[in-house]
């Protein structure tokens, strides 16, 4: 059991991406490939030590991931190789779903994406931000920074689900609602600020993922839930760490130390009450095993609405109300 | 050639002759530069009065201008920021917010009162753009929950005049989760069938565009306010061009159909009055004769 996880773990990690604080895997992994062409090209067993190398970039995996800093998870959570919402609604529903689009209104935005899915013979509405895998598809896609025609069509599924009594799930990665000029003319501050209030009183239940990131307004337009929960590499604040950054000390370069200020880990936002899970991502992060971590997050799902489907529609909407009440720090109450 | 010629260089008038003007007695109108005594300026609202350019002004006065006989009793005055995350940055957050009370008298960037609007009772939640940039932190969350459900348990109005650069920073995701806070209580005192309007002043942007500001029954602004959710210089950047003249003003927001009117500050207060007593369940006039004779 233990070297199947070792082999399938070696396998994936060869064509990624590393990032700078990844290079002792980039090394381990081409030493592994290095010896078994040689393993092949002279027909020699030298298994063992391919064994025995396989281990420790286990190792060393499991102690680069668990001494992560929060810029670290905020490069990891942008990592090019993470699955990106369509991934993760073509792995939960196996493909059985059916992609819905428009706001009925201006356009169908690109950034954001909906429909929906069978997970497990039980229909589902899933909403998220998308953002795209090549050059091209991420300028389609305006790198996953929705319109407010992107929160209305997002606000329209949502009443569809309502209407027809089934649960929705959001999965959030975005920098930011675009700030464009047409965004601006066609109201991106009131698209969001409707989708708060209305998100709040939904009949139905509604589970939040942060599935990279979670940035502002941006990902809360779409981040009101029963359950809100963030992947374990994740990041989720008011502001990314170089807007941050640049506004509080006029420029980029304290980027990693607005990330740490800023307490914007899955870890730090579930300490303080913000969120109300983390989903454990597969070691080397969900960019190393993107179906595994897909499976994950199924199984969180199937979880979840278990749970939420025993609650009446008023005591969801009650607790979520008071939920979000809840949230704050004050002195002199 | 002119017809006089200065023979003594520089001022010449003696020190002890020279007459001083205190401070502040003067108002320059930073859009028209034309100037009028800062009580003249006072009396007519703070606003220009060759330009209607409107000054910004904090609770105090919009209080003044809204209550009855400027009488009004404050909600939560002094709750104050609690800096959950220890927040530094240039400096301590904390340190921050105890400079900014002592330069301001101010305890946070939203004050609340309920008093009565033309004999109407009303909760006003205002925000104070002196306090960090009339940033929302949990403070402002907090209270404006408060006024709420003050106005729920008075089963009155409740109105917010809103000026605000945004979520506030160094409560990071506290700050983010106001945006759901002020929002959720809103669904709560539509339930109870009362009005919330919603006043946007300059500047009314990020969260707070993003969140309450945008979510009035009616949303009415101020002329020429700047209201948007991006800022316009990130906006700029974006585009990467010059934006158009009037870009995010009350009127550009007004013509583009997120605004339900525009009205002068003199006027703010009798059109406001006006709407709540439409919203009310049975329409009463107010007798101005009865009120001018108490």
């Amino acid at each position: 059991m233990q070297i199947i996880l070792i082999q399938g773990f070696a396998e994936k990690l060869q064509p990624m991406t590393y990032l700078e604080f990844e290079q002792p895997l980039k090394e381990l992994n081409e030493q592994i490939e290095k010896l078994k062409e040689s393993e092949q090209k002279n027909g020699v067993d030298i298994s063992k030590a391919i064994r025995d190398l396989e281990k420790v970039l286990k190792e060393k995996t499991k102690e680069i991931y668990a001494n992560l800093d929060p810029w670290q998870r905020v490069q990891v959570s942008r990592h090019p190789d993470r699955p990106y919402t369509l991934k993760y609604i073509e792995y939960i529903t196996g493909g059985h779903w059916i992609e819905l689009h428009g706001d009925r209104t201006v356009k169908d935005d690109k950034a954001m994406v909906g429909g929906f899915g069978l997970i497990d013979n039980m229909s589902v509405m899933f909403i998220g931000q998308q953002k795209g895998d090549t050059t091209k598809l991420r300028q389609y896609r305006n790198f996953g920074m929705a319109n407010p025609e992107g929160y209305r069509k997002a606000m329209r599924l949502m009443k569809l689900a309502e209407k027809f009594n089934k649960p929705i799930v959001t999965f959030i990665d975005t920098p930011g609602a675009f700030p464009g000029l047409e965004a601006e003319e066609r109201g991106q501050g009131e698209a969001i600020a409707r989708n708060l209030y209305e998100m709040m009183q939904l009949k139905v239940p509604v589970i939040c993922i942060i599935i990279g990131e979670g940035a502002s307004g941006g990902a809360l337009g779409i981040g009101i839930g029963d359950k809100v929960l963030m992947l374990e590499n994740t990041w989720y604040s008011v502001i990314s760490p170089e807007s941050c950054s640049s506004i509080l000390w006029r420029n980029w370069d304290h980027k990693v130390t607005a990330a740490s200020a800023l307490k914007l880990t899955a870890e730090d936002m579930h300490d303080n009450k913000l969120i109300d899970g983390i989903i454990k991502e597969p070691l080397g992060g969900a960019h190393a095993h993107p179906d595994e971590a897909c499976a994950l997050v199924k199984k969180e799902i199937l979880k979840q609405l278990e749970k939420l489907n025993r609650l009446s529609p008023e005591e969801r909407v009650n607790n979520r109300i008071n939920k979000f009440c809840s949230m704050g720090v004050v002195i002199g109450k | 050639m002119s017809w006089f010629k200065r023979i003594k260089t520089g001022i010449t008038t003696k020190n002890k002759e020279k007459k001083e003007i205190p401070e502040g007695l003067w108002y320059k109108c930073p859009e028209c530069n034309n100037v009028m005594t800062s009580e003249q300026h006072a009396d007519n609202e703070w606003i220009c009065s060759k330009c209607e350019y409107h000054e910004k002004i904090g609770s105090r006065e919009y209080f003044a201008i809204f209550f009855d006989d400027n009488a009004y009793e404050e909600i939560a005055a002094d709750l104050i920021s609690g800096d959950p995350l220890g927040f530094i940055d240039t400096k301590p957050y904390d340190g921050r917010i105890r400079s900014t009370i002592s330069k301001t008298g101010l305890k946070d960037a939203m004050r609340v009162a309920k008093g009565e609007i033309e004999e109407q009772k009303a909760v006003i939640a205002c925000m104070d753009f002196a306090f960090i940039g009339g940033s929302m932190g949990s403070v402002v969350g907090e209270k404006f929950a408060m006024g709420v459900d003050e106005a729920i348990h008075h089963n009155c109005a409740f109105i917010c005049i809103s000026k605000s650069g945004g979520a506030r920073m160094m409560e990071a995701g506290y700050s983010l989760m106001q945006m759901a806070k002020t929002s959720a209580k809103l669904t709560q005192l539509s339930n109870h069938g009362l009005p919330y309007i919603s006043i946007l002043t300059d500047p009314t942007t990020g969260g707070v565009t993003a969140s309450f500001a945008m979510l009035g029954d009616i949303n009415i602004a101020e002329p020429k306010a700047l209201i948007g959710f991006a800022g316009p210089r990130v906006v700029k950047e974006t585009i990467g061009k010059d934006l158009p003249k009037g870009f995010q003003s009350s009127e550009f927001v007004l013509e583009h159909g997120f605004l339900d009117y525009i009205v002068s500050r003199k006027e703010m207060k009798k059109k406001v009055a006006l709407s709540l007593r439409m919203f009310a369940p049975d329409f009463v006039e107010v007798k101005h004769s009865e009120k001018q004779g108490k």
